[in-house]
């Protein structure tokens, strides 16, 4: 299979605190990995270290066959590193509509000149970027809103509103930073209807992390567990659910059983 | 109930393409009117200042308003544009219009150089940068006598011409103000309904988020800097010429300050805004004149009242039109729209 990713020995440290310490994963073209773990075991740093808005230490991040350990976060985005946040990061001033346009490379890459000079001249190549940001919309389920102000949203659609952001930018690799967190029942299956969209027709890789285990281990091809900055498992989900050390990690003993919240 | 429902007219009621241009076009021909109808040169004189401020809080919102750097030492860019244009007219005889060329883009690199430095600070430790920029500015000015004649300022500047036509008189200096504020207004509105003007705004909401979408924030912050810049020096340029005298005394750091007001009081963000605090601020003073010792209380007193009641100012970003790229563009789309089967993937 091919890899996407190939993440070897990143190290990152915070003054005297290593939040993440020699994690090496990979993923392959069309599975959905999922990285678990504790509260503090390092993922959203980890996220952070892919995405470049932190800087590894040490290691290496490589991504289609290219080193991006040391690109800036913005050229990762544009090289097909997509995003959402734990904390949800949407343009609270702006529509829904205008929140997915606004990660078009088209829309966002325009030019100042031939914007301001020859607007008209450019109709239909704006036309054709509204048009694929309408299609994200329809695909994330939210295409009746698109004159709502993002802020308005429930907070769930705003969770939906941020990965079709995420996929507005027409990336290789999306990394899903707890896309459930706060979800009812509905939005979570709504939710999964969604990831499984975008791997199955779209044909992109997604990265999760995640806390809900149904969800994890009802969508997720592979796992990988953090703990405390470290790689403690990885595996199919049966694997990782009887992985001595994973459980160990979470509850000290015990199962993964209902975790509804 | 009744009250109610008028409320609700009042806030869906939007005016038609149609009446839109209807409304946009007497509103020209009343600007047009305006010098030929009052021949007063002091009331003349106060509406061209309104020209000028105008610019100047359109160019200032760029930069504070749209890419959320909170600037306090525009003044510079303004009194560089004036000083230039003035210096080359009187020093090399050149035409206003070469010199007006030259200024700009003079203004236009400083601007870039103002910015490199403020580039990771934020909020007041640009506030600070930038003022401290200006008093070093000003403080040129006044000891550089030998190019700027220090504190006398520099008198007789020439008067602009095309050809054998010179703008030598108020009402023409009136047109020519005219024109370039709505050369700057058409700019502003392209420029904020397009990809460009639009990144600038998510680089100013949220730079991490904008950062993960694809967006260079430095980037953005050089450009507002530049175009904001090259606006104030622009307007600069046509002050100079206009009043025929420039001297430090009126490139001070309150310039800066009023114009920030303007922008403040108009709204973040917003284009009618900045235009409606730049014209309040201008004619206010003026209008107080008569309270003498008691208008600047009058005037402090207003903001005051403005800023406790209407905080986002009178048209800031809250007024602005959703989806305005779509709406602008929608034209080319309309045929396509019905054909496709809106079916979500949530919904599968």
């Amino acid at each position: 299979m091919e890899k996407v990713l190939q993440v070897s020995d990143v190290t990152i440290r915070f003054g005297g605190l290593t939040a993440v310490d020699h994690v090496s994963l990979e993923q392959y073209k069309g599975e959905i990995l999922s990285l678990i773990g504790p509260n503090g075991a390092g993922k959203t740093t980890f996220f952070n270290l892919l995405t470049g808005v932190y800087q590894a230490n040490e290691g290496e991040i490589v991504f289609k066959n290219t080193d991006v350990t040391k690109m800036k976060a913005y050229d990762r985005a544009n090289f097909g590193i997509a995003r959402t946040f734990q904390n949800i990061r949407l343009f609270t001033s702006m529509t829904v509509f205008e929140n997915i346009l606004i990660a078009h490379p088209g829309c966002n890459q325009e030019k100042i000149i031939p914007s301001v000079l020859f607007p008209r001249g450019m109709r239909k190549k704006r036309g054709a970027i509204i048009e694929k940001c309408q299609d994200i919309l329809r695909i994330i389920g939210l295409e009746d809103m698109e004159d709502e102000l993002a802020i308005n949203l429930p907070y769930g659609k705003q969770r939906l509103l941020e990965i079709g952001r995420a996929l507005a930018t027409d990336p290789q690799l999306l990394l899903l930073d707890e896309p459930g967190a706060g979800m009812n029942g509905f939005e979570k299956k709504e939710l999964t209807n969604v990831v499984r969209f975008i791997t199955d027709v779209m044909q992109k890789d997604v990265l999760i992390i995640e806390h809900d285990m149904k969800f994890i281990m009802n969508i997720s091809d592979r796992i990988v567990v953090l703990d405390h900055g470290t790689k403690i498992a990885e595996g199919t989900p049966s694997e990782i659910q009887s992985d001595e050390k994973v459980i160990q990690a979470y509850l000290g003993s015990g199962t993964f059983e209902d975790d509804d919240e | 109930m009744n009250k109610l429902k008028t409320l609700q007219k009042l806030k869906t009621f939007k005016i038609s393409p149609k009446n839109k241009a209807i409304l946009l076009a007497v509103l020209v021909a009343a600007l047009v009117a305006v010098p030929f109808i009052i021949t007063d040169k002091y009331i003349l004189h106060i509406i061209i200042a309104c020209f000028i401020y105008s610019c100047l809080a359109l160019s200032l919102n760029l930069i504070i308003g749209l890419s959320g750097q909170f600037s306090l030492g525009h003044v510079t860019f303004y009194g560089l544009g004036a000083y230039i244009t003035a210096l080359l007219m009187m020093r090399l005889n050149m035409s206003f219009w070469l010199a007006l060329l030259i200024s700009a883009v003079c203004v236009g690199i400083v601007g870039c150089l103002l910015a490199l430095p403020t580039l990771n600070l934020r909020g007041d430790y640009i506030a600070v940068v930038t003022l401290g920029f200006g008093e070093v500015f000003r403080l040129i000015l006044v000891n550089a006598i030998d190019v700027t004649r220090g504190p006398m300022g520099l008198p007789n500047i020439p008067k602009p011409s095309i050809g054998s036509f010179v703008f030598d008189s108020k009402i023409k200096f009136y047109f020519l103000g005219l024109v370039i504020m709505i050369l700057v207004i058409i700019f502003m509105k392209r420029l904020t309904a397009s990809g460009f003007g639009m990144a600038m705004l998510s680089m100013k909401e949220d730079e991490i988020a904008a950062s993960a979408i694809g967006i260079n924030p430095v980037k953005y912050k050089l450009w507002a800097f530049v175009i904001g810049a090259v606006i104030a020096g622009v307007m600069g340029s046509f002050y100079a010429v206009f009043m025929g005298f420039i001297s430090p005394s009126s490139f001070q750091y309150s310039e800066s300050i009023s114009m920030v007001s303007m922008v403040v009081l108009g709204g973040l963000g917003g284009i009618p805004g900045s235009i409606i605090g730049a014209v309040v601020l201008t004619i206010l003073p003026e209008a107080l004149r008569t309270f003498s010792q008691y208008r600047m209380i009058i005037f402090g007193a207003a903001m005051v009242i403005m800023m406790i009641f209407k905080p986002n100012g009178l048209w800031g970003l809250d007024k602005r039109v959703r989806n305005i790229y779509k709406l602008n563009n929608i034209r080319t789309l309309k045929m396509k729209r019905g054909a496709k089967d809106g079916k979500s993937a949530a919904s599968i």
